[in-house]
């Protein structure tokens, strides 16, 4: 792949995740303060020691922000990559033996699709202990149904070309086959779909935060801290905008690599519009 | 499901029929595994109310008391049956927390939240149609590029930041929205309708952007069909083609789009109405999860569910009726 082929949006979008990225992996070095540094008086105005200003108990909100990109991004992506692996394997594994283990799964995960994830997560949560691995791994099992749906699609597709039929009468066992034949021909495909199901990963975890059920305080998170700093929106206090506008940088930097994917492996097939 | 072109089935009914009766069928059985998932699934998941709600403190004595109390020392099996009993007749038990009955609060703020929903439908699917239409019209022009970019901007931000933004600049900076969106029994349509223009709004701009791409996905793969193609090519004109070609079978396509919106606008409504304090289900429903109090965490989740299937059935049922291959059998 050449350089100078990627457009320039998917450039931005790319540095955007970058930027997140590094901002979670230097934050102790980066952030002027510390996460729960009380340095100032509430809601300071934007000021040359605090960018950003403080929030609502009087901490520094870029600091906070940095600190948040650590929590946020490390349990978006735990959850998206653990969601991946459950979906792809599950959905290798139905299309690869049909029959009856197809049907059981299928249907399950139908069922499952069949209650809005939100919905479905927040009575899980009222039940469940409020803990950061369960929160991930609630996240990563509801979010594994859609990849399900996508990568038994694929594999659906790939498993009845001829090479796969080639390596079964070859006599090779099922986990060869999904990792040697269908995983390398499902690659593209799968990758564009990470990259929403991370999307998405960082803006329902910010919904639960906001929502009082994600990241508990006082950790700092991008979700949460909109929360926190909702009260001071009625007295036209943007600190809330900070964090929120922050997730919607995220995530469309994300959209626009994801669509810059899609756009050329569609065009790779060589389509009539292509 | 359209390989079924048998004439004259056996019980005398017509392919269509028999596919929104196999539709209505399934929708009846999702709706109960749905409950046995919220019911019976909760229950087996570690953690228990009683032990959670006393803290860590509590004797074994006292946890087993307010056990015996709420009734959980009963079989799941027996609960689950009458559980499923009372939610059949509209009776969802009482709220632990509270004590009150749970239809009582559902029924006024079911009647909120589907207000709320339907308003921002109303203004959304029109607007997100005719928005998908030009983008079509005006393929890889410039306004195709324009809508294109915004929107995907538009599905990437939250739902909460858009809704503080709207607060921010339409009820402080200019002062001429509500905030917070308070609406009690007896009010007036015109006043309940000022109440809620922001969380419509909000709900318009989140919902807007995904209906439209979907949409102009939907009439571009018919357009790139082959029968389109024939059309052009026997010579018929291009609006002649779309009336009597692309229309028809445009139908189902973007009926799916409206219906999966439609059900993604009764599960927005939930963080909606947190941001702007609104009374309905999905406030009731975000407040009893924090504070574990699972009758109305449950009567709640089956409400949501059952809308959300109800409306996919619809969507199913139109695009059924609406499918010329399946109404003109061969």
């Amino acid at each position: 792949m050449r350089l100078r082929t990627i457009p320039p949006s998917a450039w931005i979008g790319m540095a955007g995740i970058a930027l997140a990225f590094v901002a979670a992996i230097f934050a102790p070095w980066l952030a002027p303060y510390g996460e729960r540094e009380v340095i100032g008086q509430v809601w300071e105005p934007m000021s040359r020691a605090h960018p950003l200003g403080t929030d609502n108990l009087g901490r520094d909100l870029l600091s906070r922000l940095i600190f948040g990109a650590q929590t946020t991004l490390f349990v978006a992506l735990a959850a998206s990559v653990l969601s991946f692996a459950i979906g792809i394997f599950l959905s290798f594994f139905a299309a690869v033996t049909r029959g009856l283990v197809d049907q059981g799964l299928s249907r399950l995960n139908d069922l499952m699709m069949a209650i809005p994830t939100l919905i479905f997560a927040l009575v899980v949560l009222a039940a469940l202990p409020q803990k950061l691995w369960i929160l991930i791994l609630v996240m990563a099992v509801l979010d594994s149904t859609r990849v399900f749906r996508l990568g038994r699609a694929v594999a659906m597709d790939l498993s009845v070309m001829d090479f796969v039929e080639a390596a079964r009468l070859r006599g090779e066992g099922t986990v060869w086959i999904i990792f040697r034949e269908i995983l390398p021909n499902a690659l593209s495909p799968l990758l564009a779909e990470f990259g929403l199901r991370f999307a998405f990963a960082v803006l329902f975890l910010s919904t639960l935060s906001f929502l009082g059920l994600g990241i508990q305080p006082p950790d700092a998170d991008w979700g949460g801290m909109v929360k926190d700093n909702s009260d001071g929106i009625i007295f036209g206090i943007p600190a809330a905008l900070i964090p929120g506008a922050t997730i919607a940088a995220l995530a469309i930097c994300v959209n626009i690599v994801v669509d810059w994917l899609l756009r050329r492996t569609s065009s790779l097939k060589g389509g009539r519009d292509g | 499901m359209g390989d079924d072109r048998t004439d004259g089935s056996p019980r005398g009914l017509s392919p269509v029929a028999r596919l929104i009766l196999q539709r209505l069928g399934l929708s009846a059985l999702l709706l109960v595994a749905v409950s046995l998932l919220i019911f019976i699934g909760i229950e087996a998941l570690p953690g228990d109310f009683a032990s959670t709600y006393l803290g860590q403190g509590a004797t074994p004595r006292a946890v087993a008391n307010i056990r015996a109390e709420l009734g959980l020392d009963e079989p799941v099996w027996s609960r689950y049956l009458d559980w499923l009993g009372g939610a059949l007749t509209g009776d969802f038990g009482a709220s632990w927390a509270s004590g009150q009955e749970v239809s009582g609060q559902i029924a006024s703020r079911l009647g909120n939240s589907l207000f709320l929903a339907a308003i921002a439908a109303l203004i959304s699917v029109p607007l997100a149609i005719g928005l998908g239409m030009i983008a079509v019209r005006y393929r890889d022009r410039l306004v195709d590029r324009l809508i294109n970019v915004v929107s995907l901007a538009a599905i990437s931000l939250p739902e909460f930041f858009v809704g503080y933004l709207l607060i921010l600049f339409f009820s402080v900076k200019f002062g001429i929205a509500a905030f917070p969106a308070t609406v009690y029994p007896g009010m007036g349509v015109i006043e309940r309708l000022e109440m809620v223009a922001l969380p419509v709004a909000t709900l318009v701009l989140v919902v807007i952007a995904h209906m439209m791409r979907m949409t102009r996905a939907a009439i571009l793969s018919i357009m790139s069909s082959q029968y389109m193609e024939t059309a052009e090519l026997k010579g018929i004109g291009a609006l002649r083609a779309i009336i009597h070609h692309a229309a028809p079978n445009a139908v189902a396509p973007i009926v799916n789009v409206v219906a999966l919106n439609l059900a993604y606008l009764v599960v927005g409504v939930v963080v909606v109405e947190v941001v702007f304090v609104y009374p309905g289900m999905g406030q009731y429903m975000v407040d009893a999860v924090t504070v574990r109090d699972m009758p109305v965490v449950q009567a709640c989740g089956i409400i949501f569910a059952a809308v959300y299937i109800l409306l996919n059935m619809v969507a199913d049922i139109i695009s059924i009726v609406a499918n010329p291959r399946l109404r003109h059998p061969r």
